[in-house]
């Protein structure tokens, strides 16, 4: 069974939101859309975003991270969003494991985003029905499409290349080798959710520099006369000891 | 989470109507038990007619709700699976019953009403049920995860639709006004008993989520700077009350005072109706509470602007 | 919404302006209006990827912040208040016409043309070149000028357009002092995959935030003070022997000898074959060496020969001589990283222990290409070399007034290291490299400045000695904003932050016209700000404003256009021509040169007209030569015809387009125009990228195979090589005429200290100027700001999806710094610095050195700006760091002079300090300084 998902590598990304508000201009203009805008030039704005970055401190300085986490619905493979919802608006594909809202069948009671326990759910505030990520389920399968551009757009967008997908249930897809080799987790894996993005952890690349690199034969100074030369007439073992 | 007035009434009006039902029914029981037919009829009428507008006046507040209430009929459609869809199917099927019950008592059929009462007592306990699990199984809101939930929407229901009984008892069929105080005060201890209890489980609750299992970051440090929208979002107004701990705790000396004590007092002195009022009022301040008290995990995501 | 069956959808390709980053989009239109923008992955730069600012493009496009109609300041009503009426262009045409025909007819320096982020510096520049004014420059000033001249004055190249890290290859890469800056989706792209191969990745920055993020290692380092970290890392770099030797042998002048005696005329200056002439260049190669086999002085690269880097030696005259190197080595040898410890806050360990990674990744993970190439002296190199330590650099470095040695200092660390135009190293982007410093000049004398008739030199050039200096006899400038002058001679971007400050105080003269693109002069990019306002709605003592006549060329309703006499609606990028020129600014790879356009995808909105035609319309009327045919017939039908035709002489084949030329498009670089051009360009991506053979990509600073490339091609005059200056002669002739020790021009009596002491030709480390004009136990907080990836400067607030990423601001402080000014996490507080004081909102952060602050740049707004709403949070809560800063420091005797680098006339935005405090309890919640609200201007589509 095919499980689509987004694997986030939090060592690479910056946080530029390219991922935020492209999301929001595919779906805007496509199947999930329109994606409404509330105050969009007054106090407060807010709309509908399938998509946020986020930005974490995690330390003390100067021992500090900065980590930048960008977070849309996680597609759980045991999404507790889907069974609460009375209509079955709210659905889980079976043939690729992903999480999807039927606006036509949607009452926006909300019941689904209370069950989420990642805040991945939004409330079109002009539609009124429940909205969320839909792996851009609209571009994936396009024929239409250049078979470059059938991935979500918040992938194609991201200047990292921190945005993998794929099915994680093939153990030879890409996410599936990230999430293998390089320690992918999955979020609040405390609810059983089993969500099927993971997130890649930072990773830190060391300085080796050993005490012996320092001291070269070919150092440039000797070339110049200028590494240190004792003078002859330093005492030397040969002055106090024959052999 | 922010308590929503619509959600509120909903399942307080409810539990009033249904609460007052089961107090009529069980009247009604232990008359026909004793093998009388004593009820005063205006008194079943105006119980039953009283439960039902307390159950409809909740189900228009359910609508309020909605965001496509126009949609509603969809939301029966996965009750296998939800218990809202069940709720929804039990909440009407309650009124229709109650209906009945209401409709062959003035019929005079009182056997069939009994079966009928029956009836609507067992899918009244469905209902409390339901709207109990809608919260009780969403298991990362540890506040509501529990029987206790489910048992304080009885007990509530139970003892203020009681207390509407004995108010109504009071005008209009006495001989039931000190058997229906009694069992007022009889729920409402219970309903405090058990009130107090999940106040106490709750105060002892540790999420179990928290920054670091969020984002999966393993450090006894970690803020959140930013939640990547400043002017909020559906996620900052629906989970978050806004309220200080200063403010929860004040509602809860309040609903305390007014949804038990009081109530207790009033019973006591024989003013069953304000009684009722007073504690509907700390019963909307309970109902405030129960959302207010539950933190919702998708919190730990929307902590910071900047 | 889902597409109606019928609708009609397109395809178009073009080139982003959300940034100056100039990525490559896709614009998907559907019944010709933009529906979705994505990155086009054909497009070398951004490889199909896209940032925040790109993807909002629509929202942009249909802002009601929008300008649409020419509009004039209402008689009677006051500069600032925004009241317009619209007026059609031909009034607008006929206005402007009039005045400025008088202008050029009497004295053409007061009409003056500053151009923000322009991205068409070849036009503009052109146009009032043309026109005959003295008085152009584009933002550089303000922006990087310091990291242009730093790096151009010593390696021939410099970052961003002009060159940058090959992470492709590098092992090391350490970036300093950047937020996000220009080339922001391709050092992303890079960025991401360095990381992934494993590379190193070091950010010294007292902030961590963006980039800084993924870094492997973060250095707070105390603002202002990289200039003594690096010196401290060349000390352990040289005293370790951690430096590349053959290639400072070669390629740099380390060994070329420096006359060292003091009875000499020629004390400081390199030493020469005797009567060779003293040449701007170091070709012909008159310079000497000390050769090590010969033990004697022999003209530099001689065959066979190999130079001394230490000693000190006699020359045959007995002149006595050292080896630059030698005396870079004096310089750094105090810089211990002990003392760097006390001013950077970093560690002497850490300093070392960079210094030593740095020295010994270069020298051990060493690169070999198999690319065979000859150098410029003739030597066959076998394989490429590469170095692979990476650096970059920008701001943090640059808006410092000591930024100019501090960006040497760096780029003679990358030097030493032997990272110059190597693989793993710095890179060089076509037209650079260029000589040092580049042959442009401006004129040198007020009397090139005459009516009617165009300037004879360039606006901006790069002096190399103080004859160059564009002043009068006197040493006075001839700029409005003293660029090239003694103030700071160096100044090669202009001083754009001193301009209206200069107009207004009549200083060195008064202006009549000034015609702002694309600037924000009256918010973000003034120092200053307030102040800056009142001076732009001053009066006279004849009641007439001091800047008697503002023209404002703008997209948006900003604050800017408030003040505007007169407003010209620019268009979008999205509904114009633009190029992307070598002559400007293109976007080339290190492989080769790239050049760039943009065409339309929608049509203008209302009545907007590209400033572009604009300029050609004025040319064309206003008589200007290269706009006009010989019998003074307008000789451009509109830009687009301008550019095909245009050559930079008549019959040169250069043209602000390299691709496709000739009459059929077989040729490139040059060849006659061709009238078929800008379809080729549509066709190919809107790009030319030129490939270079690999033996030409690499050295070509001394490259003979590319040097001979460059000048057929016409990128250079001259072949010779460039040699990196870590000695820079250059700054020796200033300070020697400053010491009065040289024939010719001399400064005058008042900056002759000034320019003898910031006119060293070694790096040091000085505390920035404010810095030495500050009490620091007073304000000892640096305040400084950083780009939002979100966000571009002051654009994009109109935006409706940017804005909820950044609605307004706080000043981020740590929280040590916080508490023990009594400050908690989202109080209130004031900032206040010596110069001014903003209310604003305090934000805890672990992510900045305690003795900085910071907030993000430009999101507070005025009200009325930008199609917001009144309540917008912009200008309720946000706030801008400018107030704090003054674009002018007290001289003693009264004087001012610009708050700005010594040697470039860069302005000095991070040097400013600071002290916090909470604001009191009763205070209104709300940011101050608050302006009056603007109306709406007539035309946009914002309400009320
Ligand atoms: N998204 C976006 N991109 C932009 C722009 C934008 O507005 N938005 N603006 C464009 C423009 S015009 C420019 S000039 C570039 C500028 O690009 P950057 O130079 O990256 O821009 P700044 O935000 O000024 O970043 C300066 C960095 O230097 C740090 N810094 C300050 N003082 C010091 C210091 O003394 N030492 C060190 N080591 N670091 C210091 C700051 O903390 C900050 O991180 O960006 C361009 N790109
Ligand atoms: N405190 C602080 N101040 C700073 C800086 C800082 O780091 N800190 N950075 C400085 C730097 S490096 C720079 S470069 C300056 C930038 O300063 P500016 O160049 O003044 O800033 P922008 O906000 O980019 O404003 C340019 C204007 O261009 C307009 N515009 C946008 N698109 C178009 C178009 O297509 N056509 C026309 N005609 N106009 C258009 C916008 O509406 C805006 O009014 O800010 C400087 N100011
Ligand atoms: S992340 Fe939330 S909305 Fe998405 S599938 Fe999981 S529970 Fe459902
Ligand atoms: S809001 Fe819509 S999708 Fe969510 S539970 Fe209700 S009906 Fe289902
Ligand atoms: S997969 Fe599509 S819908 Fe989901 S976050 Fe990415 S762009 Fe948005
Ligand atoms: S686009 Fe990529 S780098 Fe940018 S915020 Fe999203 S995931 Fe991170
Ligand atoms: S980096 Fe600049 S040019 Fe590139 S897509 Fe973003 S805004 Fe456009
Ligand atoms: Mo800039």
């Amino acid at each position: 069974m095919t499980q689509l998902a987004l694997v986030i590598d939090l060592n690479v990304c910056v946080g530029c939101h390219a991922c935020v508000t492209s999301c929001k201009e595919w779906n805007t203009q496509g199947e999930a859309g329109p994606l409404s805008d509330q105050n969009p030039y007054g106090k407060d704005p807010s709309g509908t975003f399938f998509n946020r970055v986020q930005t974490f401190e995690v330390g003390q300085f100067p021992d500090t991270q900065t980590v930048h986490f960008p977070k849309s619905c996680l597609h759980c493979e045991d999404p507790p969003c889907v069974p609460v919802c009375p209509t079955g608006a709210s659905h889980k594909r079976a043939e690729d494991g992903i999480v999807l809202v039927d606006y036509d069948k949607c009452i926006g009671c909300k019941y689904c985003a209370w069950a989420c326990p990642y805040g991945a759910r939004e409330l079109d505030e002009a539609q009124k029905v429940m909205k969320k990520c839909t792996l851009c389920v609209d571009r994936i399968y396009d024929v239409a499409l250049a078979e470059r551009d059938r991935k979500p757009a918040c992938v194609l967008a991201c200047p990292t290349s921190a945005r993998l997908f794929g099915d994680i249930h093939d153990p030879q897809s890409e996410v599936s080798i990230a999430i293998r080799e390089q320690g992918g987790y999955a979020l609040m894996p405390e609810w059983g959710t089993h969500p099927a993005n993971h997130y890649l952890p930072r990773r830190r690349t060391e300085a080796r520099v050993r005490e012996e690199d320092l001291q070269r034969f070919d150092n440039p100074l000797k070339v110049d006369g200028l590494l240190p030369k004792p003078a002859t007439g330093e005492p030397a073992l040969d002055d106090v000891t024959s052999w | 989470m922010r308590p929503a007035w619509s959600v509120v009434l909903l399942t307080t009006l409810l539990g009033a109507g249904q609460g007052l039902f089961l107090a009529l029914y069980g009247a009604d029981l232990s008359d026909a038990a004793r093998g009388r037919a004593s009820l005063a009829p205006v008194f079943v009428a105006a119980a039953a007619i009283g439960s039902l507008a307390l159950a409809a006046a909740g189900l228009a507040a359910s609508f309020l709700h909605l965001g496509r209430p126009e949609r509603a009929w969809r939301s029966a459609a996965m009750w296998r699976t939800s218990w809202l869809a069940r709720e929804v199917i039990a909440l009407p099927l309650f009124m229709a019953l109650v209906a009945l019950y209401g409709v062959l008592h003035w019929l005079g059929q009182l056997q069939a009403a009994l079966v009928a009462g029956a009836l609507a007592a067992a899918v009244c306990v469905a209902l409390f049920v339901c709207t109990g699990m809608i919260y009780a199984c969403l298991k990362f809101l540890q506040e509501w995860h529990s029987p206790l939930t489910v048992l304080n929407f009885i007990l509530l229901g139970c003892a203020s639709g009681l207390t509407a009984a004995t108010a109504l008892a009071a005008s209009l069929d006495p001989a039931l006004e000190t058997g229906y105080g009694v069992a007022a005060l009889v729920a409402l201890a219970l309903a405090a008993a058990s009130r107090a209890a999940s106040l106490m489980r709750n105060a002892g609750l540790r999420p179990l989520s928290s920054l670091q299992t969020a984002i999966g970051v393993k450090h006894p440090h970690i803020a959140q700077k930013a939640q990547g929208a400043m002017g909020g979002s559906f996620n900052t107004r629906e989970f978050f009350h806004g309220a200080g701990a200063a403010r929860l705790a004040g509602v809860r000396w309040f609903f305390a005072a007014a949804a038990f004590v009081a109530p207790a007092a009033l019973l006591a002195l024989g003013l069953p109706s304000a009684a009722f009022l007073v504690q509907f009022a700390g019963l909307l301040a309970e109902r405030w509470h129960f959302f207010a008290e539950a933190r919702h995990p998708q919190n730990l995501y929307y902590q910071a602007i900047s | 919404m889902i597409p109606a069956a019928n609708a009609h959808t397109e395809v178009r390709n073009t080139t982003c302006y959300m940034c100056a980053c100039r990525c490559g989009i896709r614009v998907h239109l559907r019944d010709g209006k933009v529906r979705y923008i994505d990155g086009n992955p054909e497009h070398p730069l951004n490889q199909g990827v896209i940032c925040a600012k790109g993807a909002s493009g629509i929202m942009k496009q249909y802002s009601p912040a929008r300008l649409t109609r020419p509009l004039r300041r209402r008689a009677g009503a006051e500069r600032g208040a925004g009241e317009f009426e619209p007026i059609s262009w031909d009034e607008a045409f006929d206005l402007l016409e009039k005045r400025l025909a008088k202008i050029r007819a009497t004295d053409p320096k007061r009409f003056a043309l500053f151009t923000g982020r322009d991205q068409m510096q070849a036009l503009t520049g052109l146009f009032a070149r043309q026109f005959g004014t003295p008085n152009y420059a584009a933002h550089g000033g303000l922006c990087s000028v310091n990291m242009a001249a730093g790096m151009i004055y010593t390696i021939g190249g410099s970052f961003w357009e002009f060159g940058g890290p090959d992470l492709e290859r590098a092992k090391l890469f350490v970036m300093l002092g950047t937020a996000e800056d220009h080339h922001s989706n391709p050092l992303k792209i890079a960025l991401a995959k360095f990381k992934r191969h494993g590379g190193r990745f070091v950010s010294v920055n007292p902030v961590r935030t963006g980039y800084s993020a993924i870094a492997d290692e973060w250095v707070p380092i105390r603002s202002g003070t990289d200039g003594a970290f690096l010196l401290a890392v060349l000390h352990e770099v040289v005293a370790r022997g951690l430096y590349d030797r053959e290639f400072v042998a070669r390629y740099t002048n380390g060994g070329h000898l420096v006359v060292c005696d003091q009875g000499s005329a020629r004390d400081g200056l390199l030493a020469r074959t005797p009567g060779a002439p003293e040449s701007d260049t170091d070709w012909p190669p008159a310079q000497l060496w000390w050769d090590r086999h010969t033990q004697r002085a022999v003209p530099t690269h001689s065959e066979g020969a190999d130079p001394h880097l230490f000693g000190e030696f006699r020359l045959d005259d007995g002149t006595r001589v050292k080896p630059a190197f030698q005396l870079l080595a004096d310089r750094v040898k105090a810089y211990t990283p002990e003392w760097a410890e006390d001013l950077t806050g970093i560690a002497a360990a850490t300093i070392r222990r960079l210094a030593h990674e740095m020295g010994i990744t270069a020298r051990d993970q060493r690169i070999e290409l198999p690319i065979a190439w000859t150098d410029c002296w003739g030597k066959e190199h076998p394989t490429v070399t590469g170095n692979p330590v990476a650096f970059h650099a920008m701001r943090g470095l640059a808006a410092h007034s000591n930024g100019f040695h501090t960006v040497r200092a760096l780029a003679i660390l990358m030097s030493l290291l032997g990272t110059i135009d190597r693989p793993g190293g710095f890179r060089h982007r076509a037209p650079f490299p260029r000589a040092i410093p580049p042959a442009a000049k401006t004129p040198n004398s007020p009397d090139a400045v005459k009516p009617n008739t165009p300037l004879p030199g360039l606006a901006l050039g790069w002096p190399a000695a103080p004859e160059q200096l564009f002043v009068d006899d006197e040493g006075r400038p001839v700029r409005i904003d003293k660029g090239f002058s003694w103030e700071h001679p160096l100044s090669v971007h202009g001083l754009m932050h001193n301009v209206i400050t200069n107009a207004w105080r009549g200083d060195p003269y008064r202006l009549d016209t000034l015609l702002i693109f694309m600037a924000n002069m009256a918010w973000n990019s003034a120092m200053n700000t307030a102040e800056v306002r009142r001076m732009l709605n001053d009066r006279g003592e004849d009641g007439e404003y001091r800047i008697p006549f503002l023209v404002v060329c703008d997209a948006f309703q900003s604050e800017m256009t408030a003040f505007a006499d007169l407003v010209l609606p620019d268009t979008t990028y999205l509904e114009r021509h633009d190029v992307m020129s070598l002559l400007d600014r293109p976007i080339s790879e290190f492989d080769g040169p790239v050049d760039a356009v943009r065409v339309p995808v929608v049509p203008p909105t209302g009545e907007c007209k590209p400033f572009q035609e604009v300029l050609i319309e004025l040319g064309s009327r206003l008589q200007l030569p290269v706009f006009c045919n010989p019998d003074g017939s307008r000789k451009f039908r509109d830009y687009p015809d301008f550019i095909v035709r245009y050559e930079t002489e008549p019959g040169s084949g250069i043209g602000f387009l390299a691709g496709w030329r000739g009459a059929g498009g077989e040729k490139s670089m040059r060849g006659e125009p061709n009238p078929a051009q800008w379809d080729r360009y549509a066709a190919n991506n809107c790009v030319y990228h030129h490939q270079l053979a690999p033996s030409y990509q690499y050295m070509r600073n001394w490259n003979r195979g590319y040097m001979e490339w460059a000048q057929r091609a016409r990128i250079r005059r001259y072949g010779d090589p460039v040699i990196i200056h870590l000695y820079s002669e250059v700054l020796q002739r200033f300070r020697m005429a400053a010491e009065g020790r040289r024939p010719g021009r001399q400064p005058p009596q008042a900056l002759r200290q000034r320019v003898a002491t910031y006119f060293d030709p070694l790096p040091f480390h000085y505390a920035p100027l404010e810095l030495q004009a500050t009490d620091s136990r007073k304000y000892p907080l640096a305040a400084i700001t950083q780009r939002p990836m979100a966000m571009y400067h002051s654009w994009d607030s109109q935006n409706a999806w940017l804005r909820q990423i950044h609605a307004h601001n706080y000043l981020f402080v740590n929280p040590r710094t916080a508490r023990a000014a009594g400050v908690a996490d989202g109080d209130w507080i004031w900032v206040e610095s010596q110069w001014g004081k903003v209310r604003c909102m305090a934000r805890f952060s672990e992510a900045v050195e305690p003795g900085t602050v910071w907030t993000w740049n430009a999101i507070g707004k005025a009200p009325g700006a930008w199609g917001l709403a009144p309540g917008a949070n912009e200008s309720r809560e946000g706030f801008l760091l400018n107030h704090l800063i003054s674009e002018e420091l007290p001289q003693s005797g009264g004087a001012r002079m610009s708050n700005s680098d010594p040697v470039t006339g860069q302005a000095g935005w991070y040097d400013v300090r600071v002290r916090i405090y909470r604001a009191a309890d009763d205070e209104p919640k709300r940011s101050w300084p608050q302006f009056d609200a603007v109306g709406v201007a007539p035309g946009t589509g914002a309400q009320a």
